[in-house]
């Protein structure tokens, strides 16, 4: 037994079981925490460690259960997968902590950190999964947890649209369990490896077929245009650090679903560019951010803005080289702690001013320097200016265009990174440039979690509102927690910057390994028996 | 039988897509369990010949059983469906507690809705 195949179960195991004991200690607040926090720095540090496997030693596959492949439950490591997975749990760990700050004491004894784990666990079995049967339990157990989260509050403005996040979901992923029911039935197998080789065994147009099927179903799991309509009316109403974790992680792993499918639906054999996938990757960039343009809500600005970068990344999948799979890869590495800590930002300024509307926030660079500073690096960054971390995904995305000569839709990211800009200029201005708007109008009085500002702006206009801006009434605290998680996933941001260039290689390597399987099928098959297989689906009359 | 089973399939992905456009979230919910039923179906359809059964002696002929797997997959998703269903009928409780019906309404301006609504409900973040 290898260190890998030891640790990589673990990355499920240990946030399962700490969901379980969160569960035992439901009565004290302090134990969970604890708990928590403890389970996910463990998986953070256990995906390092496979990351650094993986990058020494090449793909790690398991056999849970020892049965052999391609029968049993089977969990791979590759490049790919280890390197979004280390970045996803260690902007879930960030969210957690931001999470103890910002949520109430009665919302958090909701079972909110037994929910955290098993979201962390579902992520992670998202990207280790060997087949596609598991993908889709993995989803579930994801999907399930965040649903739960999605309504925690119980108010009626989170049931609604709480609705319509978990009937979209749930006919996705009847969608989904279609289409293995037809993998199954054509080729007989639900293992990843073993299906890269059947799958170029298809008839092309069974292949086109399941191609599209898998498609519409991650397609509406990661927000793809025309897909995306349930995601800016549903995310921006859960507390900030549940739209936060969901922006982060959730539609990321759907993009994950989207470039490992396709990859081995389409195998090795395509022969460049797909512009119906290009198409869909440039009107989702576009239809994403000007919805962000059309908005003045701090979250609901950000929320398209998850929909355009979407579209950045999908365009890597459709150049269909290594180059823009690589691309694509670091663009997802920089995407998940950047779009995380702009939403964690947005819950400082609500925390704080008790709003995210623009028109009645403003000159908060002078009351919350911190979360200014650091709305500025995350924005640029998501901007792609360089020398933030945006730049050097978007020019790997760029210059994989161009090498493929597909000059339209490089025209209209690089378009679509302006209108970024301008959107994230928006929110600037809005939100910490200006004069303090709370002077003009004042703060609805309901924020019972906010007593603070609801009173300052109460007295404000009273005292005369001498000279804007130079009042600058105390506002509330921000929890240090909330800060600190903040910080902590800026401070990624700017190490992926830093580290720019080693990353570029470790996502050309992992490209590598998407466009030419046979590395990954080595791992999980070993020289075993691929062929004669027991049962096929062929039995069917 | 396979055509037999392809017809149901048929009409129960279509029954459920009917029932999943309308407004009332219980409709909605039976639409979702009639469509995941289809996709039981279908999964059951990728096992094969139907009638024979399942394990006799040491050592069938392939051809002589149906394949398990996808009996196992359809328990796995049968188990999941009606997690899910369930936790969707708990919201229809709530939202017929919350509002007074279970119908699922527009989310135009869905933002201004929900800001109207704050002052009286106090805020929960």
């Amino acid at each position: 037994v290898t260190t890998a195949a030891v640790l990589v179960p673990l990355v499920l195991a240990l946030p399962l079981i700490a969901a379980g004991v969160a569960l035992v200690f439901h009565r004290s607040l302090l134990a969970q925490r604890a708990v928590s926090v403890t389970a996910v720095a463990a998986v953070l540090a256990v995906t390092v460690a496979v990351l650094v496997l993986v990058e020494r030693d090449g793909t790690v596959a398991v056999q849970v259960g020892a049965w052999p492949a391609p029968y049993g439950i089977t969990l791979v490591a590759d490049l790919f997968s280890s390197l979004l997975l280390a970045v996803s749990v260690a902007t879930a760990l960030g969210v957690l902590v931001f999470a103890i700050g910002q949520l109430d004491d009665i919302v958090e004894r909701r079972f909110f950190h037994p929910l955290y784990l098993v979201l962390t666990a579902g992520v992670g079995a998202s990207f280790l999964t060997g087949d596609l049967f598991n993908l889709f339990v993995a989803f579930e157990v994801m999907l399930i947890a965040s649903y739960v989260l999605m309504t925690i509050a119980g108010n009626r403005s989170s049931i609604r649209p709480a609705m319509t996040y978990v009937v979209i979901n749930l006919l996705a992923s009847t969608l989904f369990i279609t289409a293995v029911g037809l993998v199954y039935a054509a080729t007989g197998t639900v293992n990843m490896a073993d299906l890269t080789g059947r799958m170029a065994e298809l008839p092309a147009q069974l292949q086109l077929a399941l191609g599209l099927l898998f498609l519409v179903v991650f397609g509406i799991k990661a927000a793809l245009f025309p897909l995306f309509f349930w995601l800016p009316d549903s995310y921006p109403t859960a507390p900030a650090a549940i739209t936060a974790v969901f922006a982060g992680l959730l539609t990321k792993v759907g993009v994950y679903a989207i470039i490992r499918t396709q990859t081995i639906v389409f195998g090795a054999d395509v022969s460049g560019p797909s512009t119906l996938v290009l198409l869909i990757a440039g009107v989702t960039m576009i239809v994403g951010v000007l919805g962000a343009i059309a908005q003045d809500d701090m979250k609901r600005i950000l929320s398209f803005h998850i929909v355009s970068q979407i579209g950045y990344m999908v365009l890597g999948l459709g150049l269909y080289s290594v180059a823009g799979l690589a691309g694509a890869t670091l663009f997802i590495v920089h995407q998940i702690p950047v779009k995380t800590s702009l939403f964690l930002v947005g819950g400082m300024v609500e925390k704080a001013a008790g709003t995210n509307a623009l028109a009645k926030l403003g000159g908060l660079v002078r009351q919350m320097p911190v979360a200014a500073a650091l709305f500025l690096l995350a924005a640029l960054s998501l901007a792609g200016l360089p020398p933030f971390s945006g730049f050097f995904g978007k020019l790997a995305l760029v210059q994989a265009g161009f090498s493929a000569e597909r000059w339209v839709i490089t025209g209209v990211a690089l378009g679509g990174s302006i209108l970024t800009l301008f959107s994230m200029t928006k929110i600037w201005a809005g939100v910490f440039w200006g004069a303090s708007a709370r002077d003009e109008e004042a703060i609805p009085v309901g924020a019972g979690a906010v007593p603070g500002p609801a009173e300052g702006a109460l007295s404000g206009p009273a005292g005369g509102g001498a000279a804007p801006g130079t009042t600058a009434e105390a506002l509330p605290r921000v929890p240090r927690m909330m800060t600190g998680g903040a910080v902590g996933l800026v401070a990624l941001t700017v190490g992926i910057a830093v580290f720019a260039g080693p990353l570029h290689d470790l996502s050309v390597r992992a490209a590598e390994g998407l466009v030419d399987p046979s590395s990954y099928v080595e791992a999980v098959l070993g020289d075993g028996p691929t062929g004669d297989t027991l049962v096929t689906g062929e039995v069917a009359p | 039988m396979t055509l037999t089973l392809a017809v149901t399939v048929g009409a129960l992905y279509a029954a459920g897509t009917y029932l999943l456009l309308q407004r009332t979230l219980t409709r909605i919910v039976i639409g979702l369990a009639l469509m995941g039923h289809g996709a039981n179906v279908l999964l059951l359809m990728a096992a094969g010949g139907p009638g024979a059964p399942p394990l006799i002696g040491d050592e069938p002929p392939a051809q002589a059983f149906t394949d398990p797997l996808p009996q196992a997959l359809a328990l796995t998703a049968i188990v999941i469906t009606f997690g899910v269903i369930a936790f969707l009928l708990a919201l229809a409780y709530r939202s017929n507690a919350l509002t007074g019906n279970d119908v699922v309404e527009d989310d135009i301006e869905d933002r201004h809705f929900g800001e109207d609504l704050r002052p009286e409900e106090g805020r929960l973040t």
